[in-house]
């Protein structure tokens, strides 16, 4: 899993802080993030954002591959954008001041520069949060800080299980995958859709059929280990919240209501410079 | 509908939101435009949707989609809707009791899944992105037609070929005879 | 012993509701506290289902119709259920993997604590003091894919252990270990009943791996009965261990082989420490009757592997240096510790990844420039788990899978498919799906789909693992029909020393990414320092023919192999 971003055992004032606390910032963050359109806050959580991610002491090459593939999302979608709605900016902040002609009905305007800009910086303050909170927290402590949160135990330990499993299940694929292709199989192959579909259903299916027999043993051996049969547990792997996890977790809190009132109390929750 | 959430289908959950995981790297390249390869793993997540039903669809379609992609690349919801609207069904389908080799049974699935699939990805995902990106509508729309063009088609192909045949291993053999 | 037992069935009889007749029928066992009673039976013999009646997952998971008295501890498992028995019987699977449900070994050991909400400070204590007992206190914050397999049992049983459970009960602990862990468990499971107050019931059907311990009883179960329920050393001197499917230990069956008949008095439990005296003419002149051992090896090489090396990177090398030959048509084992290289150097040879170093040659040919599905025509590759290679629902379908991608004509894939169905002896059953098949038969049907492609070698990962004396034979039997048959060539990756002996003429140790000897097996099991360090267990039939005073033990255990297949009580049958 080339995308996945893992977490790397570290000493730092984020490491040591509760999955919990990480888990309710994180959340928090992110509603901030999506309800808001004003620029200001937005620059803010940029460079708080930044701060963290320094702090944090997240290597480069933990997060490279998927930081360089979301920048190619990002460039197609906002030029995706443009074509499709050259005039959205205009829309959204009531003005039109054009910059220089291209061709056809395409201008470029300051108000569709400065909107998407926004957009651009609404990712920018969302994605280091995620590989913070991926790079700094125990995935032995997701489980129980979900369960912190309100969910379910048993839905959160089937993260514990799904955690558990996909490196097996990733080495069983590879397995199949070669055995198959000994036979004849391949994924890769030339030909028509449909056969590739079919070739892939032929090495699926066995990692399902398997897939379906760990199910099986799995829940007999929960099952046996007393899982379920209380309406709530405790977890080893919680971290106890000192007064540091407080602190954040009072600043998130007001965080995010002071920028709700600041981007709502006019109304729009664009900030919006032409006027 | 299925909606006991007992050992096994935390179990399920759990293995059903791996394998979506793993599969993440299995893409066959569909249209041109970059990101809309088929995606297999969709096909698996119908499939564990349509015998453990709509907790266990939906919510790995959820976990599935943060730990696969990270929490990027769109939303985690459409997935979240395909699962859980499949998973409803699940009881209908009788998949592990050998029932769903009819054809009836293949029409049903594959009319859920396409309307599932509509409404996530022609009505959630894009409706998400007006809400919370205030991007253009008319480009939100066409991108979400891709996605429902491609994950009808893996779905539908895919995900019917694994039920089916996983049907047809774990009902039982009554009428089994040796043939010279 | 006057105490009263803590395990007591009483007329039990048990039928699972999807079944017409009964698999328990009218149990009567007494277990008494502190006893370690060793469980034995073959497949289909009700030994699982007398365990699933002691945790409780019968009658509460799998449902039937029960009848007589069950008694643990004093308790009803039915009344009190798989979580109330959770904590008076504390069960260790065969699948140390399934039962590794956390992330680290530390939370695993946690798990049922955790379910019992306990206090973190309480856990923490608890854990560490099992960790401490067991050995894992350095490997708490381990994830399972950083373990061996006896590192994950030890787990499994501690995690069963903070539960300060009274009874143990192992359903099959040797099934996925190789032999040398295998007897560090045992080992461990006697320390662990001398320290502890605990009473242990082990399901197994590897008798002499149990026996490297002390066992109070062993109840032999047979057809949903109990045949037998004595002291090993009793049950040792009579037939019904074969008679029912169980493999003897092998000094015993040398034993008998020379004509002997054993009597209790002499202790037959261990070799080490039975009395041999009263035996050893016999097997002297047994030993200078039969015939000498002799193997022929005049025929061609087939593949050659020269050199190789191989890391998946570039810290760490898997293989060193690996060079061996391969005869046209020879059985070959392939052993050594978990880790030591075994599955690389078999995915180097399918083409499954590309040698840092070295060449492999295929009839003098190099195939370094064949693709994985070439090399597929010319070796085939049979996964361990026959349920990770079957992808399609019918027996025919499936076997034809590889034609059918190959783009052969439908007429030839039906004419290979029938053929190779023939051989394997599935053609009668070619419409059924591939479930309604036993283990044995799977096992046939994911070599039949190799077989179709007409490869001159295939390599087995495990042909055997996990299978009961009854099912290893008809396999290995299938194989060695298959050799002489068709001429093919069969390399095997192999924990199972009886395999290997009985089996195989030739062995190739790997130890550590390089190859320590390449031999027949007998002098390979018959070599303390070879096995040690490649976690091999040396042959009981070694330290028999030493304890007769003969002085070729190789020569020793040799002739009885040969003996053995001679009077080829085992014949593979469809």
């Amino acid at each position: 899993m080339a995308r996945m971003i893992s977490y790397e055992k570290k000493d730092t004032p984020i490491h040591k802080l509760s999955g919990f606390t990480k888990l309710v910032f994180f959340i928090l963050w992110c509603m901030t993030s999506a309800l808001t359109f004003d620029t200001r806050i937005l620059i803010l959580m940029l460079f708080m954002g930044g701060t963290i991610y320094a702090i944090s002491g997240t290597k480069w090459n933990q997060v490279s591959g998927v930081f360089k593939a979301i920048m190619l999302f990002m460039a197609i979608n906002l030029v995706c954008i443009f074509f499709f709605s050259p005039f959205e900016g205009c829309k959204i902040y009531g003005t039109r001041t054009d910059i220089v002609y291209l061709f056809g009905k395409y201008y470029l305007t300051r108000e569709q520069l400065f909107y998407e800009f926004n957009v651009l910086i609404k990712y920018f303050t969302v994605i280091p949060s995620v590989f913070i909170f991926l790079t700094t927290t125990d995935p032995s402590e997701l489980a129980s800080s979900l369960n912190g949160v309100g969910v379910p135990y048993t839905i959160a330990y089937s993260l514990e299980i799904a955690l558990r499993y996909i490196p097996d299940i990733q080495d069983e694929f590879h397995r199949i995958k070669n055995a198959q292709e000994a036979r004849g199989i391949e994924m890769s192959s030339k030909g028509n859709l449909f056969s590739r579909i079919k070739n892939t259903a032929s090495i699926i299916f066995p990692l399902l059929f398997s897939s379906m027999e760990r199910i099986e043993v799995v829940s007999n051996a929960m099952e046996l280990r007393g899982f379920g049969k209380k309406k709530s547990r405790t977890w080893y792997s919680r971290r106890k919240l000192t007064p540091g996890d407080f602190a954040v977790l009072a600043f998130i809190i007001i965080f995010f209501c002071i920028s709700m009132i600041f981007t709502y109390y006019d109304g729009s929750r664009f900030y919006n410079p032409f006027i | 509908m299925k909606l006991k959430f007992g050992i096994k289908e935390v179990v399920a959950l759990g293995i059903g939101t791996a394998l979506f995981v793993v599969l993440t790297t299995v893409q066959i390249p569909f249209f041109i435009v970059p990101n809309t390869a088929l995606q297999p793993r969709m096909a698996v997540l119908a499939f564990i949707s349509a015998v453990f039903g709509p907790i266990v669809g939906g919510v790995a379609g959820l976990l599935g989609h943060a730990l696969g992609d990270a929490f990027f690349y769109g939303w985690v919801f459409p997935e979240v809707v395909v699962g859980a609207a499949i998973g409803a069904f699940a009881n209908k389908f009788a998949v592990t009791e050998g029932g769903f080799a009819d054809k009836k049974k293949i029409i049903l699935f594959n009319i859920v899944q396409i309307v599932a699939n509509a409404i996530a990805w022609i009505v959630v995902a894009p409706v998400l992105d007006i809400l919370i990106y205030a991007e253009p509508a008319n480009k939100v729309f066409a991108q979400g037609a891709f996605a429902f063009v491609g994950n009808i088609v893996i779905i539908g192909i895919l995900g019917t070929i694994l039920l089916v045949a996983y049907s047809k291993i774990s009902g039982k053999s009554s009428d089994l005879k040796v043939e010279e | 012993m006057e105490k009263k037992p803590i395990i007591e069935f009483s007329d039990v009889t048990f039928k699972y509701r999807v079944q017409q007749k009964p698999t328990l029928k009218n149990i009567n066992l007494k277990i008494y506290p502190g006893e370690k009673v060793l469980i034995a039976g073959q497949s289909g013999s009700g030994k699982s289902t007398l365990a699933h009646c002691l945790n409780a997952l019968i009658p509460c998971s799998y449902t039937g119709d029960m009848s007589g008295t069950l008694r643990v501890n004093g308790e009803d498992p039915s009344k009190l259920g798989v979580f109330g028995m959770s904590q008076i019987v504390g069960t260790v699977l065969q699948d140390t993997d399934g039962q590794f449900i956390a992330l680290t070994v530390g939370e695993d050991l946690s798990f049922a604590l955790e379910n019992d909400c306990m206090p973190q400070d309480e856990m923490f204590e608890k854990v560490d003091s099992v960790a401490e007992k067991l050995e894992l206190k350095s490997l708490l914050l381990n994830a399972p894919g950083d373990l061996s397999g006896g590192q994950k049992q030890r787990v499994s049983l501690g995690g069963v252990m903070a539960c300060d459970v009274k009874i143990l009960l192992f359903d099959e602990p040797l099934a996925n270990l190789d032999p040398a862990t295998g007897k560090r468990t045992i080992a461990l499971i006697d320390e662990i009943l001398k320290n502890e107050d605990m009473t242990v019931v082990i399901i197994e059907h590897r008798i002499e791996d149990v026996l490297y311990r002390d066992v109070d009883r062993i109840v032999l179960m047979g057809d949903g009965e109990i045949i037998a329920d004595m002291h090993p050393d009793e049950l040792l001197c009579k037939n019904l261990l074969p008679e029912h499917g169980i493999r003897e230990p092998l000094y015993v069956a040398a034993l008998k082989a020379a004509g002997v008949t054993i009597e209790p008095e002499t202790h037959p439990q261990h070799i080490e420490s039975m009395n041999i005296e009263p035996y050893k003419d016999k097997v002297h002149s047994w030993f200078h009757s039969v015939k000498q051992h002799s193997h022929e090896t005049n025929s061609d090489v087939i593949l050659s592997v020269q050199d190789l090396t191989f890391g998946y990177n570039s810290e760490k090398q898997i293989l060193s240096d690996v060079s061996f030959d391969v005869k046209k048509g020879e059985m070959i084992s392939l052993v050594g510790k978990n880790g030591a290289g075994k599955s690389t150097l078999a995915s180097l040879i399918c083409g499954f990844y590309k040698p840092d170093k070295g060449k492999i040659l295929f009839k003098g040919e190099d195939m370094s420039s064949l693709s994985i599905k070439e090399r597929g025509e010319r070796i085939g590759y049979v996964m361990q788990s026959p349920n990770q290679m079957i992808s399609k629902p019918m027996i025919s379908e499936e076997v034809g899978l590889g034609l059918v991608a190959r783009g052969a004509d439908p007429a030839q894939v039906t004419e290979r498919v029938n053929n190779a169905l023939k051989i394997c002896g599935l053609y009668p059953f070619r419409n059924w799906p591939v479930t309604a098949l036993s283990f044995g038969q799977k096992k046939r049907v994911s070599i039949a789909s190799i077989l179709v492609l007409d490869p001159e070698i295939i390599i087995l990962d495990e042909p055997t693992a996990g299978q009961d004396y009854s099912h290893y034979t008809e396999i290995m039997e299938f194989l060695r029909k298959l050799c002489l048959d068709t001429g093919i060539t069969i390399i095997m990756i192999t924990h199972d020393m009886h395999l290997m002996l009985e089996y195989t003429d030739r062995t190739l140790v790997l130890t550590d990414g390089k190859l320590l000897m390449d031999t027949s097996p007998v002098n390979v099991l018959t070599d303390e320092h070879i096995c040690d360090r490649a976690y091999l267990k040396k042959t009981s039939l070694y330290d028999l023919a030493l304890r007769c005073g003969i002085d070729d033990p190789s020569e020793f255990a040799a002739r009885f192999i040969d003996d053995e297949r001679r009077r080829g009580g085992r014949t593979w049958q469809e």
